[in-house]
């Protein structure tokens, strides 16, 4: 069995990526008394911080931010191999009539995402949801589309998208890779 | 870490690592209790049995809280409205709500050992919620939840745990529990409720009150539990309290950022009185809202692990 794997982002270009990002959302985006962020733990969490701290030194805007675990609302929590570890959900901020910015490190399925719109809406009634993804790789099993994203990269469903960020893995890349037999 | 446990029957089976596991969970519970809607979709679908065969109040609300903020359905199965006044076994009764597709039972028993029998005979998940004077995990685990809050740590901790230690299940669970994180327990009370098989427990058996509550963290007040005892192991209510109740003097010998503890329901004026039982020091509330939290996150776990797989 070999592993491959490709990269396909280095720290240059992921970085890059969010500043296109970050401008896209401040281009939607006007009313930012009204516009909080919220990251999808783990990797979506740390794109959010980096994704406010380019709107801070661009716009001068601090933006409230919020990160969301959203294993209590997996629709396959029995079914999943490894265990589901809770790392809580750090809220702080009413959603009610807010426009949120919903930011993950990848969007497959778009479960995660519909995991994720839900347990916002139990916090209130926000105005409006824009989701922002890094990577985009296709395989949707539900109709839920990126209003923004970084890149789109078509995978083959044996495939992985590897999103490292430097706060847990030491280095900012993004690779594909595959196991071969 | 992984949780593997399919029953949660006591801390005696718990590993260090386990415990503290179930207590990361439980915070994080927490929060979801503080929202405005309290409630997470994880346990859609399963049913819980809370099967109480001994009158509670407490521990079966918040067990039924903790199911429903989970989206469980929760069924109260109180024993004097039910078949085992009619002459049922306790396993007939279990097989019949199981058949029923119960996916989680909560079981009170008056009988040591019954939770254990019962988790043996049922392939739903089993959570004991007291048996006998055997055990109560779910109160340990709030009792430590509480502790970790207050104390942030459980290494070098002393606790003393007071009163009716013999009929108290909440005491033999933290014996079992808290030595395992490193945290000294001394023990006193009656004679009559402390008998010599403590010893065999890693705890200090301590021979006065002053003794017990010097320099300690944690004060743990317990209940005299006359529903579990005659009459003759104690002489009156108002010569316990003055020998085995806790008051401002005594209090002063412990660390003076020591938290007074008590599992509930307090005989007020017996083994607290009020105003230590409504002072700063006390946490009793915190441990109320905590067994929430805590009995989520054990319902939770259970849930994951399916019994034969």
């Amino acid at each position: 069995m070999q592993n491959y794997e490709k990269e396909i982002l280095n720290a240059h270009e992921l970085d890059n990526m969010l500043t296109r990002l970050t401008f896209q959302i401040l281009e939607k985006c006007t009313d930012f008394d009204n516009t909080k962020i919220i990251g999808i733990k783990r990797r979506g969490a740390i794109l959010a911080d980096r994704i406010k701290e380019k709107i801070k030194q661009f716009k001068n805007i601090d933006i409230e931010i919020g990160y969301l675990d959203i294993t209590l609302y997996r629709d396959d929590l029995t079914e999943i191999s490894e265990f589901p570890i809770l790392r809580g959900t750090e809220i702080n901020f009413d959603v009610k009539n807010k426009n949120i910015i919903l930011v993950d490190d990848v969007i497959f399925t778009g479960r995660t995402v519909r995991a994720a719109l839900d347990a916002i809406i139990d916090y209130g009634r926000p105005k409006k949801i824009i989701l922002a993804v890094l990577i985009d790789r296709g395989h949707r099993e539900l109709p839920i589309q990126p209003d923004f994203k970084g890149k789109y990269v078509p995978t083959s469903i044996d495939e992985r998208i590897n999103v490292k960020l430097k706060e847990i893995d030491e280095i900012d890349s993004v690779s594909i890779s595959k196991m071969i037999k | 870490m992984s949780f593997t446990k399919t029953d949660l029957i006591g801390l005696k089976d718990l590993s260090k690592e386990e415990i503290l596991f179930i207590l990361e969970t439980a915070e994080k519970f927490k929060e979801i209790n503080q929202r405005d809607v309290k409630k997470v979709p994880t346990l859609k679908g399963k049913t819980i049995v809370n099967l109480f065969f001994e009158p509670s109040t407490r521990t079966r609300t918040s067990f039924e809280i903790a199911g429903k903020r989970l989206s469980a359905d929760t069924i109260n199965f109180s024993s004097s409205s039910s078949s085992t006044t009619k002459g049922e076994t306790l396993i007939d009764t279990v097989r019949n709500i199981e058949s029923m597709n119960a996916d989680i039972f909560v079981v009170r028993h008056a009988f040591s050992g019954s939770v254990k029998f019962i988790a043996e005979n049922t392939k739903a998940n089993v959570v004991n919620a007291g048996d006998g004077t055997n055990e109560h995990p779910t109160q340990a685990l709030l009792d430590l939840l509480t502790i970790k809050e207050h104390k942030k740590t459980f290494e070098g901790l002393n606790v003393a745990i007071i009163g009716d230690i013999e009929h108290s299940r909440v005491a033999r669970s933290n014996l079992w529990g808290m030595p395992k994180l490193g945290i000294t327990v001394r023990l006193f009370g009656p004679k009559t409720m402390l008998t010599e098989h403590f010893n065999e427990f890693n705890c200090k058996v301590c021979s006065s009150i002053e003794e017990a509550v010097d320099d300690v963290d944690v004060i743990m007040m317990l209940r005299i539990q006359r529903e579990r005892q005659s009459n003759l192991l104690l002489p009156s209510l108002r010569e316990y309290s003055k020998f085995f109740g806790l008051n401002k003097i005594l209090l002063s010998l412990a660390k003076k950022d020591a938290i007074i503890m008590h599992p509930g329901p307090i005989n007020r004026g017996v083994e607290l009185p009020s105003i230590l039982a409504d002072s700063k020091q006390s946490v009793i509330l915190d441990q109320v809202e905590n067994g929430v939290a805590v009995r989520m996150a054990v319902l939770y776990l259970l849930s994951l692990n399916k019994k034969g797989e």
